[in-house]
C-alpha cells in the first residue's frame, strides 16, 4: 500500500503542478537578484546573510525542460499567463476525476496540501529547473548506463529490493542537491556560529554543514548524505559535497559525485538555490539547476517514517500471499 | 562537578576514560550546587550551548542504579552485557504506580521484542540525550536545533511557545526560554512508544518533560529533567547528568541511519522462499 500512495500522489501532483496562480509579470521572477537588485540581505546573528527560517521549494517548474522549448529558458508573460490558465483547466479537471478516486479514498487532498492551489509556490519563468541552452541533464555516459542496467530491479521479492525510499533510508527531498518532490517540500534552516543545518521534513533528516573550514572526511568514509563542508562567498552560502555512497545515485551518479550548492537570500520571501552537479564516471561535463525557495510561516512536523512503515510488511506478506494463492492454483 | 582525578598518573587512553567515567557517575550533584559558572555569549548575549555534546554513563541501559548483568544474547559475551551504574536519577527506585510497576518488569522481561531503540525507532526524550551516539545544539536567536545521531534524529525547539501540540510524536513537542543561563525545555506532546531505557521504563502519552541545560564548565553542560506523568508515576521526579563537550579536533555528527541495521530483523521473515515464522514482528 505504502509504496502505491506516493506513486499516485506524484501522478497527481505531477498533474496539478502547473496550477499556479500568482503574477508572474512582476519583474523577471526566476532570474537571480533580478527582483530588487538594491536589496541587501538582513543578517543573521552570526553575521552572515539571514537564510534562517522555515522554506519551501515547492515548484511548478520541471527538471528538465520539454524537449519542443529547445534553448528557450524562460517563457515570456504572455505565455505563462496562457501557461497559467491551460494548468488552472486541468486542475480543474483532474480535481472533478480525483473526487470519489483512488487519492481521495486515502486523503483529504486539500486538508494534506496535495492540491496545487494549497501549496505555496514560488513564482518562476523558467522552462526548467536544469539551466543552460540544453535544460537537460547530460546523457550518460556508457560506463554509467553499464553500471545502471546492472542494479537490481524493484521487485517484492524482498525489503532489499523495494526502493529506498519506501524503505525510509532517505527521500529525494532530501538531497543533496535538494529536489523539489510533490509535496511535503518544507525545510527549516538554522545558523548557529561554525554551522549551518538544514532540516527537511520528510524525512526528518538533517544536514549539519561546518563552515570553519575544516577538510571533508577521509574518502574511505562514505555516507548516505555525503559529507558537506560550507563557506560564505559574501551573501551566498556555498556547499560543498563528497563523500557519497554508489548506493544511492542521484540520476544515475556514482559515488565519485561532487555537489556545489549555492544559497541566496534574494528577498524577504525568497532564497535562491542554486547547485552544480559534477561527476566524470557519469557525466561528460557538469550540469547545473536553480530552484526558488519560498518562505512558510511556522516550523516543521515529526515525519516518523520508518516508525509508521506499515506499509513494508504488508507489501511483502501481500506478495507473498499472491504466490501461496497462485500455487494453490497449480 | 568537583570530581577528584586519582593522584597517580594514569596511562592509555582507557584509564583516561575509566576516570571520567566514575567522574560522570558521581555526577548528581544539583545544577543549582555548582559553583557560578559564566558561559561566553552568543552575538545576541544568551549562553552559548553551540556543540557536541555527549552523556558519559549507563543511563541509556538503566536509569536507575544497577550492577553490572547479563546482556539479553548470550551470543554477544561481555560485550553485550549491562555495564554497571550509579543511576541518573533522582533517590534508589522510580515512583511506579503498581500497575505500571508491574509493567515495567514485564519490559524488562521481554526488552529485546519490545524496546523501541532495538528497531530503529525515534528515541523520544529524554532518551535521546543519553543515548550511546552525539548530539549537537545548533543555537540561533528564535529556535535552537537539537540533533541526535542515533537514527537522526531531532529537535528545532522555538524560543517562545506555539501552543499545545497538534498530534502526538516520537520526538514530542518543545519549546524554549531562558533562565539566566540555563535554557529551560518544556516538552509534552509524546506518543507511548519509546522508553527511557534499555531496562523496560516507560511513560504514558501523559508525559511532559522540563529540560534544563545549564553551562557549567567551558566544556560541559549539567543535564535535569523533571519527568511528570501522572498516569505511570505516582509523584514527579528528576534525573540529571553532566554531558561532556567533543572536544576532539573537526569533531562531526556522522549518519547513524540505523533502518538499514534492523531490516532483515523486522522484515526478513517476509522475504520470498524464508520460511514463514509465526507471530514475528
Amino acid at each position: 500500500m505504502k509504496h502505491r500512495i506516493p506513486v499516485t500522489v506524484a501522478a497527481l501532483a505531477a498533474a496539478t503542478i502547473l496550477m499556479t496562480a500568482p503574477a508572474f509579470a512582476q519583474g523577471g521572477a526566476g532570474v537571480k537578484g533580478s527582483a530588487n537588485a538594491a536589496w541587501k540581505a538582513p543578517r543573521g546573528a552570526d553575521g552572515h546573510a539571514d537564510l534562517s527560517g522555515t522554506w519551501t521549494n515547492a515548484t511548478s517548474v520541471p527538471v528538465e525542460r520539454p524537449k519542443e522549448l529547445g534553448a528557450k529558458e524562460f517563457y515570456t508573460p504572455e505565455e505563462m499567463a496562457a501557461n497559467a490558465k491551460k494548468a488552472a483547466d486541468r486542475a480543474a479537471a483532474q480535481a472533478a476525476q480525483a473526487e470519489g478516486g483512488d487519492l481521495a479514498v486515502h486523503y483529504d487532498t486539500n486538508q494534506f496540501s496535495l492540491t496545487g492551489a494549497s501549496q505555496k509556490r514560488a513564482p518562476s519563468m523558467r522552462t526548467s529547473l536544469i539551466t543552460g541552452p540544453e535544460g537537460r541533464v547530460p546523457p550518460l555516459l556508457p560506463a554509467a548506463q553499464k553500471r545502471q542496467a546492472a542494479r537490481p530491479r524493484s521487485t517484492f521479492d524482498s525489503y532489499e529490493t523495494r526502493p529506498l525510499a519506501e524503505r525510509c533510508y532517505f527521500w529525494p527531498n532530501e538531497g543533496p542537491p535538494m529536489m523539489p518532490v510533490g509535496y511535503n517540500s518544507n525545510l527549516q534552516i538554522i545558523q548557529g556560529p561554525g554551522f549551518v543545518a538544514i532540516e527537511q521534513e520528510m524525512i526528518h533528516d538533517v544536514r549539519i554543514i561546518p563552515t570553519d573550514g575544516r577538510p571533508h572526511l577521509p574518502s574511505n568514509i562514505r555516507q548516505w548524505f555525503g559529507d558537506a563542508r560550507g563557506h560564505w562567498e559574501g551573501d551566498t552560502l556555498v556547499v560543498e559535497t563528497t563523500n557519497f555512497t554508489d548506493r544511492n545515485p542521484f540520476r544515475g551518479s556514482s559515488d565519485q559525485m561532487k555537489v556545489v550548492e549555492k544559497f541566496t537570500r534574494s528577498s524577504p520571501d525568497s532564497v535562491v538555490y542554486e547547485f552544480t552537479v559534477t561527476d566524470p564516471a557519469t557525466w561528460e561535463k557538469s550540469w547545473s539547476a536553480e530552484i526558488q525557495m519560498s518562505k512558510i510561516d511556522g516550523g516543521l512536523y515529526e515525519y516518523a517514517c520508518h516508525e509508521g512503515n506499515y506499509g513494508m510488511a504488508n507489501i511483502l506478506s501481500g506478495a507473498r500471499a499472491d504466490e501461496a494463492a497462485a500455487a494453490a492454483k497449480k | 562537578m568537583r570530581c577528584k582525578m586519582p593522584r597517580y598518573r594514569l596511562s592509555g587512553v582507557l584509564s583516561c576514560v575509566v576516570a571520567v567515567a566514575s567522574c560522570a557517575s558521581l555526577a548528581l550533584i544539583p545544577a543549582t550546587a555548582q559553583a557560578p559558572y559564566k558561559a561566553p555569549r552568543t552575538p545576541d548575549g544568551k549562553a552559548n550551548l553551540n556543540g557536541i555534546w555527549q552523556a558519559l554513563n549507563t543511563a541509556n541501559w538503566d536509569i536507575v542504579g544497577h550492577a553490572a548483568n547479563f546482556g539479553s544474547l548470550p551470543q554477544m559475551g561481555a560485550q553485550g552485557a549491562t555495564p554497571p551504574g550509579i543511576g541518573v536519577i533522582e533517590g534508589d527506585s522510580l515512583p511506579y504506580t503498581p500497575a505500571a510497576a508491574a509493567k515495567q518488569k514485564e519490559n524488562y522481561k521481554n526488552r529485546l521484542a519490545l524496546d523501541p531503540e532495538v528497531k530503529c525507532y525515534l528515541p523520544g526524550v529524554p532518551r535521546a540525550t543519553y543515548q550511546d551516539h552525539p548530539f549537537q545544539i545548533v543555537q540561533s536567536p528564535d529556535t535552537i536545533m537539537f540533533i541526535y545521531e542515533y537514527a537522526g534524529g531531532v529537535r528545532s525547539i522555538p524560543m517562545k511557545n506555539p501552543g499545545p501540540a497538534p498530534a502526538p510524536s516520537w520526538m514530542g513537542w518543545s519549546w524554549g526560554k531562558w533562565d539566566g543561563d540555563t535554557l529551560v525545555v518544556d516538552a509534552t506532546g509524546f506518543n507511548d512508544n519509546t522508553w527511557f531505557d534499555r531496562a523496560g521504563n516507560f511513560h504514558s502519552e501523559a508525559l511532559h518533560v522540563t529540560e534544563r541545560y545549564t553551562p557549567r564548565s567551558a566544556d560541559t553542560l549539567m543535564y535535569e529533567a523533571t519527568i511528570e506523568d501522572p498516569k505511570t508515576f505516582t509523584r514527579p521526579w528528576k534525573m540529571s547528568m553532566p554531558l561532556y563537550r567533543h572536544v576532539e579536533k573537526n569533531a562531526q555528527i556522522m549518519e547513524f541511519k540505523c533502518v538499514e541495521f534492523v531490516e532483515e530483523l523486522m522484515y526478513g521473515h517476509l522475504r520470498k522462499g524464508a520460511p514463514q515464522q509465526k507471530g514475528k514482528q
